[in-house]
């Protein structure tokens, strides 16, 4: 009698009106699983497909019985996936461009909101407004000049250049939220902590650190999801001589995908697909609940 | 006790202030500039005043690709918007009340997780699997799904669909995310609104309407502008799923994958920088329509 609620006790007393509520939520809740199963379905949906596709023959795959097992398992595709495609190679360069980049993200970025926050001074406002700003410009549309930026510092083609761009282009968000997180932080502490001659460094980093935890652990979070997943801004500075070896994964499986185009190697691409969405998967299955709460956190605020 | 205030503000500022400057603000006014050139990429900076303009003005294929931004733009925010809502609603206020809590679906937690994953994954990732699952013989998953007497679709390589399926993508990737989104902004309306309205006898249809749809404004407007955003750019997809990158014959070009070809496969920076420049407008005019048109007194 799940119909029943406690505060409509005048329903419990017209039987025929129950009846009829409670055929209307069976049959509601019925079409709610179907309309939810439907898109879990087509959500994942592809990605079965994909791993599924992997472990198949170029000709079982052009058979077109897309969810059809394949007859054989084995694990060759995923060798020259990850070695002849160089996934592997391209899984290491993305973690190391990330894990720096993320970090240096996070340092500078929590540094700058932590000042804008916090510290009156003349030209704060400006610069704040000036982070800010570069949430509304489109990163794609300063393209021509960012790759002669870095032409002229000859920071072209190297992770160096690769990962200060990924941090100054992570900026304006990083800041943005951060410094909205110190602004909320009670000045009690702070001022006691001033009393007992803690220098302005230490306090940043033995205080306000550790009381800005939640916040410093969306957004990075937040960065580590952007910066994994970006793919315009590796194209345009990894490119030139020996760029090939540096690519990070985005960018290899794109290549893959070309080239698997000419060499009719589909199963290679699969596989290589699914060893880039697995790590992905695990992951998410671990800390799906902050990992949902990081990169929801940017539009709540 | 305000001693060494600015060698502090200087020392933490220096570094984020200067890479931004370098990466990020100078690139930007650069774009501004450039745009009045005829700049190759290389040699001397010619200025030619509004040149590049006249001739956007005058490209068919910059008026083609606007289209197809547009037709993102519309789309893409609706289709989301509309499912997304849908769903959460289910999951959140679908299961009916029991002993006066409105309770979600069975299951809600499950489903939640499933719907969200897509929006972890990359872009060009996601890309490269559709191109297959798009796949006009045999191979690709829908193709495969139909009957075998039907004869294939052709899906990215028919020009009147083409688009479509791009919308598709962007659609399937974002709407978990903001099924999140609506579902942590109705969890946090209080349960008494709900309880009052089903006593006075609202169904649940009425409930989305008059309730949940209002209280819930903010967050939809919010989401409106980033899916708009998302509208904007789409290179990825058109970059790596489309036949001849932007076709077939120009039907998925848009301003992103313009901007990149005239950058670094037409040498036509001052060009491409007059295309972003637009690109850039249109842009904040459609975030602050947005926000101006949708803006609702608090309820």
């Amino acid at each position: 009698m799940s119909n029943l609620t406690a505060t409509a006790p005048s329903e419990t007393v017209v039987t025929p009106k129950a009846e009829k509520t409670h055929r209307e939520l069976r049959a509601f809740n019925g079409l709610a699983h179907l309309a939810l199963i439907f898109w879990a379905l087509v959500t994942a949906g592809p990605l079965l497909w994909v791993v599924l596709a992997s472990f198949k023959s170029n000709t079982e795959i052009f058979l077109g019985e897309p969810f059809a097992l394949p007859s054989t398992f084995s694990l060759e595709t995923y060798l020259s996936a990850w070695d002849q495609a160089h996934i592997g190679q391209y899984f290491l360069n993305s973690v190391l461009v990330v894990v720096i980049s993320t970090a240096g993200t996070m340092l500078f970025g929590s540094m700058a909101a932590y000042v804008l926050a916090r510290y009156s001074f003349f030209g704060n406002r400006f610069l704040y407004y000036l982070f800010v700003s570069g949430l509304a410009f489109p990163t794609f549309m300063a393209l021509g000049p960012l790759f002669h930026i870095l032409k002229n510092m000859g920071l072209l083609n190297s992770y160096l250049g690769l990962i200060l761009v990924y941090i100054a282009y992570s900026l304006p968000f990083t800041v943005f939220f951060l410094a909205a997180f110190f602004k909320t932080l009670p000045h009690e502490i702070d001022e006691a902590a001033t009393v007992d001659g803690a220098s302005h460094t230490r306090k940043f980093f033995q205080i306000m650190m550790p009381m800005a935890k939640s916040g410093l652990v969306s957004i990075t979070i937040f960065n580590i999801v952007g910066q994994w997943n970006q793919y315009l801004l590796p194209l345009v500075i990894m490119q030139g001589q020996g760029a090939e070896e540096k690519w990070v994964l985005t960018q290899g499986i794109a290549n893959i995908s070309t080239q698997a185009g000419y060499h009719a190697e589909w199963s290679t691409l699969f596989a290589a697909l699914t060893l880039s969405i697995l790590p992905m998967i695990v992951v998410y299955a671990i800390f799906q609940r902050q990992i949902q709460a990081g990169l929801t956190a940017g539009a709540v605020k | 006790m305000r001693h060494g205030k600015y060698p502090f503000i200087i020392g933490f500022l220096a570094v984020p202030v200067a890479l931004y400057a370098t990466f990020v603000v100078a690139a930007y006014v650069q774009t501004f500039q450039l745009s009045l050139t005829s700049w190759s990429g290389f040699g001397v900076i010619k200025y030619v005043g509004f040149d590049n303009f006249v001739k956007l003005w005058e490209d068919e294929l910059f008026w083609k690709s606007l289209r197809h931004n547009a037709y993102l733009l519309f789309l893409l925010p609706i289709l989301t918007i509309a499912l997304a809502l849908v769903f959460a609603f289910l999951l959140n206020v679908g299961g009916g009340t029991k002993g006066g809590v409105t309770r979600g679906v069975w299951g809600s937690k499950f489903y939640r997780v499933i719907f969200f994953f897509p929006q972890l994954m990359a872009l060009a990732i996601v890309a490269v699997i559709f191109g297959r699952v798009f796949s006009s013989d045999k191979s690709g998953m829908l193709n495969g799904l139909f009957p075998d007497s039907w004869s294939p679709w052709l899906f990215l390589a028919d020009e009147r669909w083409a688009l479509t399926c791009i919308l598709a993508v962007l659609v399937w990737q974002a709407v978990g995310f903001y099924v999140v989104l609506f579902s942590a902004g109705m969890g946090s309306i209080g349960e008494e609104i709900y309880e009052a309205a089903a006593l006075d006898g609202a169904t649940r249809v009425t409930l989305f309407f008059r309730i949940t749809l209002p209280l819930l404004w903010n967050t939809i407007q919010t989401g409106w502008v980033y899916l708009g955003i998302a509208a904007f750019d789409a290179f990825a997809l058109v970059n790596i799923m489309t036949v001849d990158r932007g076709g077939p014959d120009g039907a998925t070009s848009v301003l992103a994958m313009m901007i990149y070809r005239n950058t670094f496969e037409y040498s036509q920076v001052g060009y491409a920088s007059a295309l972003g420049v637009v690109l850039f407008f249109l842009t904040l005019t459609f975030a602050a329509l947005t926000l101006r048109v949708t803006r609702r007194d608090a309820v």
